[in-house]
């Protein structure tokens, strides 16, 4: 298996007035093409500094990062620009889709940006909010669907421009039981296709959908184990 | 992305903030309109006041009496009467001059029956009608002989006419008046020419220059000659040939300054001008202000935008919104701001040009600069005032934008 993300030693420091903290202390992960690995840690633990390295949203202070065999850590802002529009597909908590804005055009953002001409944006976007399972909503905007229907909008935005990884930071924080499971079926679901999915979450329900947890303390990996009782989302339930 | 890309999301931003944006536009509206309102106005004025100017005669030249001076006091224009008949026969010679009319001046009381109307009165002499380019309406001017022969007769305004004879009801021509108590006929009434500048040239009796200085005013001196130069060409020869006359005529001496001052009409014409265009400068100044005003409040909400969708710019950048697509997503909506407003505000500005014409009884004058000129400007404004924000939304990081609430 090709590995997608390296991380060797990696260290963030945050200063704040006259303080350093070490969010992540001496870091190293590998995740390979195809895995469905779970962040787990309490807060302040540094799951978020390591999310938001591997989102390419910051960059580690030491340390090499090799996303898709790209050094990101001598890379500039607009080339994380670039590897983050082409590399990564974000699912965030509050699903962050601009308001007033359609369901379409909210996933037509990515390539928009990628520089996709118009009519091939739009033939995607309603595509990917097909697979989804929204061909009704195409064009709702985000106050006129529901929570979950939301979330299934940013997955298809995270996955219209064919990332190679998808980084969901606690996609289920904002639904309810039932919801949850229908989109961490979703997850699994492209997981199975061979999509490389990683999860940060607190949740150990949400954690045990995943094939791997790894688990943080104080900008650490105390563990890296394999999911033994895995919990399968009721496909069913989750097809439309 | 794209510039279209980039002006159909901030047409769209624009239209989402409806009442900010037009709010905000507003400024730049009255800017724009007022500069180009003013602008009109001022050119308006200063296009009549020229016509009003060459009104006053072709070639015109106006000869004053010098000015004295007591001790060092310089007692200020007209305060010397050094003129007379005997000046104004001597410029007539000249081949460079083609006709002089030499005037005196007072306020008159003119009576009628029972009516009664006070007016200035000006003596002249048969030059009048060609050098001061007026013309008869009714009736005859007076002649040469008439003037030798200090004949009382009288020309007047129609204004004159119309407040003496109650609204035409009667002709005035061949009526007897009693001008300061002493009669005289009329014999004819001027055609209308409005006013130039502060004087109006309907208001006035014209009388033979002898009979005013004998029995009206006194005297043996003349107010003011008024003499047409032969040519356009010939202006500057006419106005040496009289200052060497008079010099001549006056006796004065090569060290000794004139003892009268020739005007001619260029120098009143570029002084108006001067008076309009500084007044037009000041104006479109004052409106060139609330343009920058208008500006400010662009720059203001654009950083309110900036600030209140800071959530936006965070969700754009995480999703591959490079620095440079921040920037021009703001800029251009500064720009397309501001560009609105200047487009209303021309249309605005040149519609109150139209109607201040129309029913505010001023002349204005609309051309395509300054319409052009307020264009540029407020798409100037746009940039200059909306590069900061703009600036400083691209300059967000993702994570701190992200986060943001």
């Amino acid at each position: 298996m090709k590995p997608v993300i390296q991380i060797e030693d990696l260290k963030k420091l945050y200063r704040i007035g006259d303080q350093e903290i070490q969010a992540l202390r001496g870091v190293s992960l590998t995740i390979e093409e195809g895995d469905f690995v779970a962040i787990m840690g309490p807060s302040g633990s540094g799951k978020s500094s390591m999310m938001n390295v591997i989102g390419c949203l910051d960059k580690p202070t030491f340390g090499e990062f090799y996303l898709d065999g790209y050094p990101v850590s001598e890379a500039h802002d607009d080339e994380l620009a670039e590897i983050r529009n082409r590399k990564i597909g974000f699912v965030f908590q509050n699903f962050n889709l601009l308001p007033r804005t359609t369901a379409v055009e909210n996933v037509e953002l990515p390539l928009l940006y990628g520089g996709t001409p118009a009519r091939e944006r739009r033939e995607r976007a309603i595509k990917a909010l097909i697979d989804v399972g929204l061909e009704q909503r195409l064009n709702n905007k985000p106050n006129e669907l529901s929570g979950g229907q939301q979330q299934r909008v940013s997955i298809a935005r995270a996955l219209v421009n064919d990332p190679v990884i998808l980084l969901a930071d606690e996609p289920t924080g904002a639904l309810d039981t039932r919801t949850s499971e229908e989109i961490m079926g979703i997850f699994q679901q492209l997981n199975d296709a061979g999509k490389t999915v990683i999860l940060v979450t607190h949740e150990p329900d949400i954690a045990e959908y995943a094939k791997r947890i790894v688990r943080f303390r104080d900008g650490q990996i105390v563990s890296n184990e394999v999911v033994t009782k895995r919990r399968r989302a009721f496909l069913e339930e989750v097809k439309r | 992305m794209s510039f279209i890309e980039c002006v159909r999301i901030s047409f769209r931003s624009i239209r989402a903030n409806g009442l900010r944006s037009i709010l905000t536009m507003l400024g730049i509206i009255i800017g724009v309109a007022a500069v180009i309102a003013m602008v009109a106005i001022g050119e308006g004025t200063s296009s009549s006041v020229a016509s009003q100017i060459n009104g006053l005669g072709s070639n015109l030249l106006i000869v004053s009496p010098g000015q004295a001076t007591q001790g060092r006091v310089n007692l200020g224009a007209g305060s010397l009467n050094t003129l007379t008949l005997a000046d104004a026969e001597a410029i007539v010679t000249k081949e460079s001059v083609s006709g002089v009319a030499p005037s005196v001046n007072g306020r008159a009381q003119i009576v009628w029956g029972a009516s009664n109307y006070s007016s200035s009165l000006e003596g002249t002499t048969a030059a009048f009608l060609q050098v001061r380019n007026a013309q008869v309406e009714s009736g005859r001017f007076f002649s040469n002989f008439e003037v030798k022969q200090q004949f009382n007769v009288a020309v007047i305004g129609t204004e004159v006419a119309s407040n003496l004879f109650a609204n035409n009801s009667t002709n005035p021509i061949g009526q007897t008046v009693q001008i300061n108590r002493i009669p005289f006929t009329i014999i004819g009434v001027l055609k209308s020419q409005g006013s130039s500048g502060m004087t109006n040239n309907d208001d006035r009796i014209l009388i033979p220059i002898t009979t005013a200085m004998s029995r009206l005013t006194g005297g043996k001196n003349v107010g003011t000659i008024y003499v047409s130069a032969a040519s356009a060409d010939q202006m500057e020869q006419a106005q040496a040939d009289i200052q060497s006359t008079l010099r001549s005529n006056h006796n004065l001496r090569p060290q000794t300054a004139d003892d009268f001052r020739i005007t001619s009409q260029s120098d009143i014409l570029s002084t108006a001008q001067e008076v309009s265009s500084s007044m037009t400068a000041l104006l479109s100044g004052i409106a060139a202000i609330s343009l920058i005003v208008g500006g400010i409040g662009v720059m203001n909400i654009m950083l309110v935008s900036v600030t209140e969708r800071t959530r936006e710019i965070g969700i754009r950048k995480a999703i591959g919104a490079k620095r440079g697509d921040i920037l021009r997503q703001f800029l251009i909506e500064a720009v397309t701001l501001s560009l609105i407003g200047g487009i209303v505000g021309i249309v605005i500005g040149v519609g109150a040009a139209l109607l201040i014409s129309k029913f505010g009884g001023m002349t204005t004058a609309i051309s395509v600069s300054p319409i052009l000129y307020a264009f540029l400007t407020s798409s100037l404004v746009g940039v200059v005032f909306g590069v900061y924000p703009a600036r400083k939304a691209a300059q967000l990081k993702p994570i701190d934008a992200l986060r943001y609430e």
